[in-house]
């Protein structure tokens, strides 16, 4: 017998692609859970690691907490949260919040602290206020990585909102968890795939949006590097 | 006019980078702060837009103490050049341009329409306008610059080193270009340089520092190289530089300068 076939024929099966429980619902499940658990991160983090890349302070901080944070299994704040706050969507919402929160800090953080300090100096003393300096240009010079931020937190997300099945019956992770309980292997890894498609697309969006980030900031500042021929074309124009 | 009243700056850990600096900048003059790197002359230029606070002592600017200004005004009412451009890499030329006016609240195509006869104004093709800083050479960002720190028609303009990153040819150009632009549009200026070819050029008036922002000597380019104050200016200006002596041969019935090393650098005019 071939799992693999299997879990083909699972997939392939019609019945299996209608009604609540089937295919397309549990994928918007589990691209819901996935964006609520990373836009409530990124409301979080993004601020914050800002607000520490553009005054250098508290880089300790970022540290501290990014690696204890990176430190916690998922599995087991999951069952505790699940103890305090019993079955449903809660608990796993926010023990994804919490997987998320140290990529998308140490990007916004990374990103704007990378930003050439002759950039920002200059910025002020043609008279940028801070939040225009901010606004204007730390932020689209760290959205590339800002952007790889939110792409590593959406990943490991995306692959981790498995366990909102643990306490809920929501997502792709159900097919995992009623799979093993009945031995329905087929059903167990059709699951797997499906989750591992959502992740390779979301990565391919994400990989796309950080590459037309970075292509909006042209070259460095002159005296760094040659810059290039004044007549070479630009390859899009901005909006 | 910018009056600087005894300005001192100290860094915490560190020898006083400037102290006790006194200058008066006529309106409508170009004056040139040459000195070499620890010379204080960079932040002296700062503190007239109050991105470097004196430890004691004031600027005053038109008579009134920039301190008392707001920063962000202030600076915006000032035009500033640095060495690198300090361009915007992800805007256009003409939004870069445009920066000061938009942030003053001119509508953005007027800005833009202005941007673009700046550029030519600073001898650029108004068609480099729709291009970033990284798709321009050294020079041609170095141009940009200026013609941002013109943007909001200021009476005052701040150059720190602005053309130290160049090479030499476009250096002159753009030497050339600010003498040019100078003297239609009569700025106060207060240039910050290490060249002392560079500051004798420009210069209606030339102050020469040593170490920690103390003036070593004050006047005209033709006053200091005629009568230097002391060894370290006569040193720092090159005036006992074989280059420096111009004698007059005669070939051929024409009057011939040569320098000190033999070379020919000119012919006497009649």
């Amino acid at each position: 017998m071939n799992l693999f076939l299997d879990a083909l024929a699972w997939l392939t099966d019609p019945a299996h692609w209608t009604g609540p429980g089937g295919v397309p619902a549990r994928v918007l499940q589990h691209l819901a859970i996935t964006f609520a658990a990373v836009t409530a991160a990124a409301i979080l983090a993004l601020p914050a690691g800002i607000l520490i890349g553009h005054t250098r302070k508290g880089a300790g901080l970022v540290g501290a907490i990014a690696g204890a944070a990176r430190a916690i299994p998922t599995l087991g704040l999951l069952t505790l949260l699940g103890l305090a706050l019993g079955i449903g969507l809660n608990a796993p919402f926010i023990a994804l919040i919490v997987l998320a929160v140290p990529s998308v800090l140490a990007g916004a953080y990374a990103g704007v602290q990378n930003v050439d300090t002759d950039i920002t100096g200059a910025a002020r003393a043609i008279g940028m206020n801070p939040r225009q300096v901010v606004l204007q240009v730390e932020i689209p010079l760290a959205a590339p990585v800002l952007i790889g931020g939110i792409r590593a937190a959406t990943l490991q997300v995306v692959a981790t909102a498995t366990l909102a099945a643990y306490t809920a019956d929501f997502g792709l992770g159900r097919y995992l968890f009623s799979g093993l309980k009945s031995r329905d292997y087929a059903e167990m890894l059709a699951g797997a795939l499906l989750v591992a498609a959502l992740a390779l697309l979301l990565e391919l969006l994400l990989a796309a949006a950080q590459r037309t980030a970075a292509k909006r900031i042209a070259a460095p500042a002159p005296g760094k590097s040659a810059a290039p021929k004044p007549d070479s074309p630009r390859e899009k124009e901005p909006v | 006019m910018i009056e600087f009243e005894t300005v001192s700056k100290t860094y915490p850990g560190h020898a006083a980078a400037v102290s006790d600096f006194s200058l008066v900048v006529p309106s409508h003059r170009t004056v040139v702060l040459v000195g070499s790197s620890g010379s204080g002359k960079s932040t002296l230029l700062r503190t007239v837009n109050r991105m470097v606070e004196p430890t004691s002592g004031r600027v005053l600017i038109d008579g009134e103490d920039v301190r008392e200004r707001d920063p962000v005004a202030l600076r915006r009412s000032i035009g500033y050049v640095l060495q690198h451009g300090g361009l915007l890499p992800h805007r256009s030329i003409l939004d870069n341009i445009a920066t000061v006016p938009v942030l003053n609240g001119t509508p953005k195509r007027q800005a833009r329409t202005a941007a673009s006869e700046l550029l030519e104004r600073v001898g650029l093709d108004p068609r480099l306008g729709r291009r970033y800083p990284g798709q321009l050479s050294g020079g041609q960002q170095q141009r940009v610059g200026v013609a941002r720190a013109l943007a909001a028609d200021p009476n005052i303009l701040l150059m720190d080193e602005p053309f130290g990153a160049v090479d030499p040819i476009m250096r002159r150009e753009l030497q050339e270009e600010l003498l040019r632009l100078q003297a239609d549009l009569h700025k106060t200026i207060v240039f910050v340089t290490h060249d002392v070819d560079e500051a004798f050029l420009l210069g209606d008036e030339v102050v020469v520092l040593r170490e920690g922002g103390v003036i070593a000597q004050r006047g005209t380019p033709a006053e200091i190289l005629g009568a230097p104050a002391d060894d370290f200016v006569r040193d720092f200006v090159g005036a006992d530089r074989a280059e420096r002596e111009i004698h007059i041969t005669t070939v051929d019935g024409r009057s011939i300068a040569v320098d000190g090393t033999g070379r020919p650098v000119g012919v006497l005019a009649p």
